[in-house]
């Protein structure tokens, strides 16, 4: 119940409707739909599952079910500036867990959250295939090889 | 069919192709412990998600432990149940489900009959390695008015969930989340008040422990026993005693009325009435309005629809109104013999012997939880006081008994009270699935042929398939019944409705396996179908036993319309004992 | 990072040909094994070529492919399908994502082959959502393919028709695992289921289903066009070919290598990794992922095959290989991967669900110092039954971590118990502030800054941290300006 208490416009919703038909209002095609959603939303609200659940005829219970399964669908609206920290193996063998404390400390919260005002959200991810630029940290689009604990507050520079 | 052979604990046993190995050791008596497993065959129910893994048995040649309850037999497989290895594993994922799970036995309203307190007990599991610093997952309680969740109980064996989508196909529970913090939950964890559960508490008779049990009202009704002000009047369902008895150790299937009567009174109810009274009522207004509606239908009037469905099951009602809210003018619009109970007993009756509603509390006695959040319904309140005050399950009944030191056993038969305890044989085949029909039939046939019936029992309505249908010959006018148990039965009967396929006069659907007698509210029968069965004969015993048996034989019924009602489907019938539906598909995040 | 060591087979062109140009990749003998089987081979002929290959499952477990194909080609159905696993969500593999990005074609042209062999028309790729490029990669793909006639009605006027759609995983580690997988393709939340009924009989929508994951079938087309014995010729007795890791870690030279099987770690570690960075003293290896184990120096001249990784209680898995040195802790190593199983765990199965947590606690006490000689003890016996009872792969070979490096590095794990020390330097918990009396000028910042009174000495003499009263702030560190407070 992570969610913020949105209310969705018509256009909004006949847009989650038309995913829906994209995929045949098929069960099977859940994932999918929930994928698209996403992409378009940038986070799956409990309204927007409601709205699904609804379209293909489906228990919400289970659409929730499957939305808590997945690491990649999240119920929290990202920040401005995604910030990932790639705690892979090779990465974590190269100190990513020390860059990760760093940022927890700088933005003052914890994985899966998002700043205050909005312009951060930290989350983690594993192998981004980078294993030679260990440790990895991506804010946005762009990748930063190599990161020390002391290169955080210079990275997050960048974005104020 | 192909056999098998092989070894079990040095024992050779010849089994079917596809048994499992926990079936197979059955044969030979090895009772293998089984946790999460459950088996409920004349449902075609088996919850083998091979998730406890408590079961698990050696295999010969097999790298790893097989799970016994889901792994089938194989030719000249060699199996051991009890060795090192196996007794070492089991004991330490029992160690390991206890340790993510409370402590609170004593006060646990699972206590006695908690299926991991007993295995804890048979594997002798005396103390949890590392309890002081092991992590617990926990969960926020959800109290609904029927059904209290505490997850911090859940052991993830899925039976729940199993019942709510696939025999219920309800879809209020799904298993959510992942890894240490998955646990089976409503949609957004909200709680079921919010979510499409229609309180049949079948997830309730299903649990292995205390993540699911009833709301308790024993304390409540305690009060109002030692309240001097009060006058209260208390009704028990026809199902409850056919099942009471178990819980004081009775054979099921052995009836106590006049029993669990004597210690209704002993409790010190004012008066004690049968809601099988209430049950021939619902007859008389439910049989009438099926004539109305058949002969009006059979006249061409298209306004009127048929099939005209029953409306007794509080959780049946839930379903529709969530699930199938456009077909919500289908259903008869009587009232639930516990609510018909309540608003003539605090009309009729409370006049009768001078006092006003406010003055008299109504307990039922149900086997059902369903029924606690059905006499909460603000339609079934007059000025805000309920029509039914309190209502209790055959557990909590049990439970109530034993507080207060009772011998259920060792106690007399009593007669329930007049007026409201005089009932036929119709009233009391409400307990089972087909009952509420065949006792419909019984009257509908006579008020419309105007003949007697030579015999009253229509066994072609009875049964324990999940869906049956059946012919009534109305003297040259054909009647097409359908019976559904189950709401996953029902909606198969619903589908077919909305797709214009049904051909039938009149449904009788009843959420739990077997009608009433397996409700959520009965004694926990922990998968054992037989005791359904038996559940079921005492019912049609008690029927058979009457001397009346057509509700409209009732002679207190009689005088009720004499004295009161005038005639079924009356303005004042229509006022006091019929409703009306909502449309409940609301969206979650509107509440 | 070309070397005489490394074979290139299921690598071949990836970085060779355009991987978005079908022409390239025909060009170097692209999809003439699918014709070859498509025109001169029964099904069973075509299945029996890798059985005698002696290929086996490079995500995994090495189950034998032809076998598995052969499963599937006896399934009676009237629809079968052939799953491309490109779920790769082992931390520090990134090989399928290399080959679809590299030479996607290859890939296709393989599950083409399998739906052929086993009588399947529909293909289906299962890839991670958080490989963009790779999906580019391979939807372009797939519509050159269909532009060619090479996938589509009547491949190459055969009859044969075979149609390849995308499916996207959304984060989930265990739906590495196939039963997962194939209920994550349904819409599903993906847990796994037992097995028995496999996916051979019953898989995708209850149908005949073949999967595999994106190495393997990177090494089909070339088996058929250089034949079974050719292939079999490569790797030791029981592991044929080749195999490719990502290899990481503390070595020189980090990247994809594909090496014959056979080879010996020393050789992938010295030769094509180039040593161990900064000339540190190589620990130990850990290769398959969260799902296999750590070896070390004894371990450094064995064959690299899937029986040796077991019997040393590792495993190949997907072809993950981290090297550490003598900087990395072994306790926390293990306690790393176990924080991964239990953020992976599905939760469906009592053992995997709380075992690993229960794991994963006693490990963070033993890096803490609160850990006890019984508890390791604890983690054995515990490791052992989440491997005997969980219901599937991800549970059987999560301990790994923590077995293999109580096996071979057990007396680190009695540092950390016993004197409370971590002898790596990594666990913080077990470290002191000390001060080097050599560097010490006694300034007296240190004792100045220390709020809980900790430290001690006249003025111009060397002062002293008392450990029972130091709280481990680090204010002494920060101040002292010649380098005289150490963490040990």
């Amino acid at each position: 119940m992570s969610s913020v208490k949105i209310e969705l416009r018509k256009d909004q919703i006949e847009k989650i409707h038309s995913f829906c038909d994209t995929f045949n209002n098929a069960h099977g095609e859940l994932i999918n739909v929930l994928h698209k959603t996403q992409g378009e939303f940038g986070y799956l609200p409990a309204e927007v599952q409601e709205v699904i659940a609804d379209k293909i005829d489906m228990p919400v219970a289970k659409v929730y079910g499957v939305v808590t399964f997945y690491s990649f669908f999240t119920m929290t609206p990202k920040g401005q500036h995604p910030i990932s920290i790639c705690t892979g193996t090779a990465c974590y063998v190269r100190g990513a867990e020390n860059v990760l404390a760093e940022f927890k400390k700088q933005l003052d919260i914890e994985v899966g959250e998002t700043s205050e005002d909005g312009k951060f959200s930290l989350s983690c991810l594993r192998c981004v295939g980078a294993c030679g630029l260990a440790p990895v940290v991506q804010v946005g689009e762009k990748t930063y090889g190599r990161i020390a604990p002391d290169d955080v507050e210079e990275i997050l520079k960048e974005y104020l | 069919m192909d056999l098998i052979k092989l070894k079990i604990d040095g024992k050779v046993v010849e089994v079917p192709t596809g048994t499992t190995i926990y079936k197979a050791a059955k044969e030979l008596g090895i009772d293998i412990p089984v946790l999460c497993y459950m088996d409920l065959k004349n449902l075609n129910i088996e919850n083998k998600p091979g998730g406890c893994r408590i079961c698990s048995v050696e295999v010969e040649g097999r790298r790893n432990l097989a799970p016994s309850c889901s792994t089938d037999v194989a030719e000249g497989m060699n199996v051991k149940t009890n060795s090192v290895r196996v007794i070492n594993a089991r004991r330490t994922v029992m160690e390991l489900i206890l340790s993510d799970h409370p402590k609170d036995c004593l006060t646990c309203a699972k206590s006695g009959n908690c299926d991991l307190q007993s295995m804890a007990q048979k594997l002798g599991i005396r103390e949890i390695p590392g309890q002081e610093y092991a992590e617990m997952s926990t969960y926020r309680l959800d109290t609904s008015p029927s059904i209290i969740r505490d997850m911090d109980k859940c052991i993830m064996c899925r039976r729940c969930e199993t019942m709510c989508n696939d025999f219920q196909t309800v879809g209020a529970l799904h298993a959510v989340n992942r890894g240490f913090e998955a646990v089976v939950a409503p949609a957004f964890e909200m709680n079921l008040e919010y979510s499409s559960c229609t309180y049949c508490g079948q997830c309730v008779a299903v649990c292995p422990t205390g993540a699911l049990t009833e709301v308790d009202h024993t304390n409540k009704v305690i009060a109002a026993l030692n309240n001097p002000n009060k006058t209260v009047v208390v009704q028990t369902a026809p199902a409850v005693r056919a099942a009471l008895g178990e819980e004081f150790g009775l054979e099921p299937g052995t009836r106590v009325t006049g029993k669990m009567v004597t210690a209704l009174k002993n409790l010190g109810f004012d008066y004690v009435f049968d809601t099988d009274f209430a049950a021939d009522l619902t007859i008389m207004e439910e049989g009438t309005e099926l004539l109305d509606r058949l002969s009006k239908h059979l006249n061409g009037d298209k306004d009127v629809k048929l099939p005209i469905l029953t409306s007794c099951c509080p959780s049946w009602v839930n379903f529709f109104e969530y699930h199938f809210p456009e077909m919500k003018d289908i259903p008869s619009t009587a009232r639930s013999p516990q609510q018909m109970f309540g608003s003539i007993a605090k009309t009729y009756f409370a006049e009768k012997i001078g006092i006003d509603r406010k003055e008299m509390v109504v307990v039922s006695i149900m086997p059902c939880l369903a029924k606690k959040y059905e006499c909460q319904r603000d339609e079934f309140k007059v000025d805000g006081n309920p029509d039914v005050d309190i209502s209790i399950s055959t557990r909590e009944l049990a439970h109530l008994i034993k507080q207060a030191n009772m011998d259920l056993v060792g106690m007399e038969d009593s007669d329930f009270d007049k007026p409201m305890g005089e009932s036929t044989g119709a009233g009391v085949i409400f307990g089972v699935t087909g009952g509420v029909i065949e006792a419909a039939t019984r009257t509908a046939y006579e008020l419309h042929t105007g003949k007697s019936l030579e015999s009253v029992d229509f066994k072609q309505l009875r049964g324990m398939e999940g869906i049956r249908s059946a012919s009534v010959d109305f003297d040259g006018l054909e009647i097409k019944i359908g019976i559904a148990h189950g709401l996953g039965n029902a909606r198969k009967l619903l589908e077919d409705i909305k797709a214009g396929k049904s051909e039938y006069h009149a449904i009788e659907i009843m959420a739990c396996p077997g009608g009433c007698i397996g409700g959520g509210g009965q004694p926990y029968h922990h998968g054992d179908a037989s005791i359904l069965t038996a559940r079921t004969k005492a019912i049609f015993d008690e029927d058979e036993g009457k001397v009346l048996r057509k509700s409209h034989e009732n002679p207190d019924i009689i005088k009720l319309y004499e004295e009161f009602l005038d005639k079924p489907m009356s303005e004042k019938a229509h006022h006091l004992l019929h409703t009306h539906y909502f449309n409940k598909k609301k969206k979650t995040f509107e509440v | 990072m070309v070397n005489k060591t490394q074979i290139r087979i299921a690598l071949r062109n990836c970085g060779l040909i355009n991987p978005e140009r079908i022409e390239e990749y025909i060009s170097e003998k692209g999809y003439m094994a699918l014709g070859k089987v498509l025109t001169e081979m029964s099904q069973e002929e075509a299945v029996n070529i890798i059985i005698d290959s002696g290929l086996r499952g490079r995500g995994g477990a090495g189950f034998p492919t032809g076998i598995k194909w052969d499963y599937a080609r006896k399934s009676v159905s009237d629809q079968k399908y052939v799953v491309c696993n490109a779920d790769e969500g082992d931390p520090g593999a990134f090989m399928d994502r290399s080959i679809l990005e590299g030479d996607p074609h290859s890939v296709l042209e393989a599950m083409a082959i399998c739906g052929y062999c086993i009588g399947a028309d529909k293909g289906l790729v299962y890839i991670r959502a958080e490989y963009p490029l790779a999906i580019e990669r391979l939807n372009i793909a797939i519509t050159q393919a269909r532009e060619f006639g090479l996938l589509g009605d009547d491949i190459m006027g055969s009859g044969f028709s075979f149609d390849i759609e995308i499916r996207y995983g959304a984060g989930a580690f265990v739906c590495g695992e196939e039963t997962a997988l194939i209920h994550s393709m349904e819409g599903e939340r993906g847990e796994p289921s037992l097995k028995p009924p496999f996916p051979a009989e019953s898989g995708y929508l209850g149908k005949p289903t073949n999967v595999n994951n994106v190495e393997t079938l990177a090494n089909i087309p070339v088996i058929y066009l250089k034949g079974a014995d050719w292939f079999s010729g490569i790797g030791t007795e029981k592991s044929k070919g080749t195999k490719v890791f990502a290899l990481a870690g503390k070595v020189n030279n980090v990247g994809l290598i594909e090496v014959p099987m056979g080879t010996t770690l020393r050789e992938v570690i010295y030769e094509i990794g180039g040593g161990i960075r900064e000339g540190k003293k190589f620990k130990a290896v850990q290769t398959g992922g969260p799902s296999g184990g750590c070896l070390t120096e004894k371990h450094l001249d064995t064959p690299i095959d899937y029986d040796n990784l077991i019997a040393n209680g590792s495993m190949m898995g997907s072809g993950g290989m981290i090297v550490m040195d003598e900087d990395n802790c072994m306790v926390s190593i293990a306690k790393f991967y176990l924080d991964f199983t239990v953020e992976e765990s599905c939760g469906k199965c009592a053992p995997c669900r709380i075992g690993n947590k229960r794991l994963n606690e006693l490990l963070g006490r033993i890096c803490e110092g609160k850990g006890t000689e019984a508890d390791l003890d604890r983690l054995r016996n515990l490791g052992e039954v989440i491997k005997d009872t969980s219901l599937c792969g991800l549970g059987q070979s999560s301990p790994n971590p923590v077995l293999s490096t109580l096996d071979n590095f057990y007396d680190e794990y009695i540092s950390h118990v016993r004197d409370k020390k971590c002898p790596s330097g990594v666990c913080k918990d077990l470290m002191e502030y000390f001060i080097i009396e050599e560097n010490c000028v006694g300034c007296t910042a240190c004792a100045r800054a220390c709020p809980v009174g900790a430290i001690t000495g006249e003025r111009k003499e060397p002062h002293l941290i008392n450990p029972e009263i130091c709280i481990m702030c680090g204010a002494c560190m920060e101040k002292c300006k010649f380098d005289a407070v150490i963490l040990k």
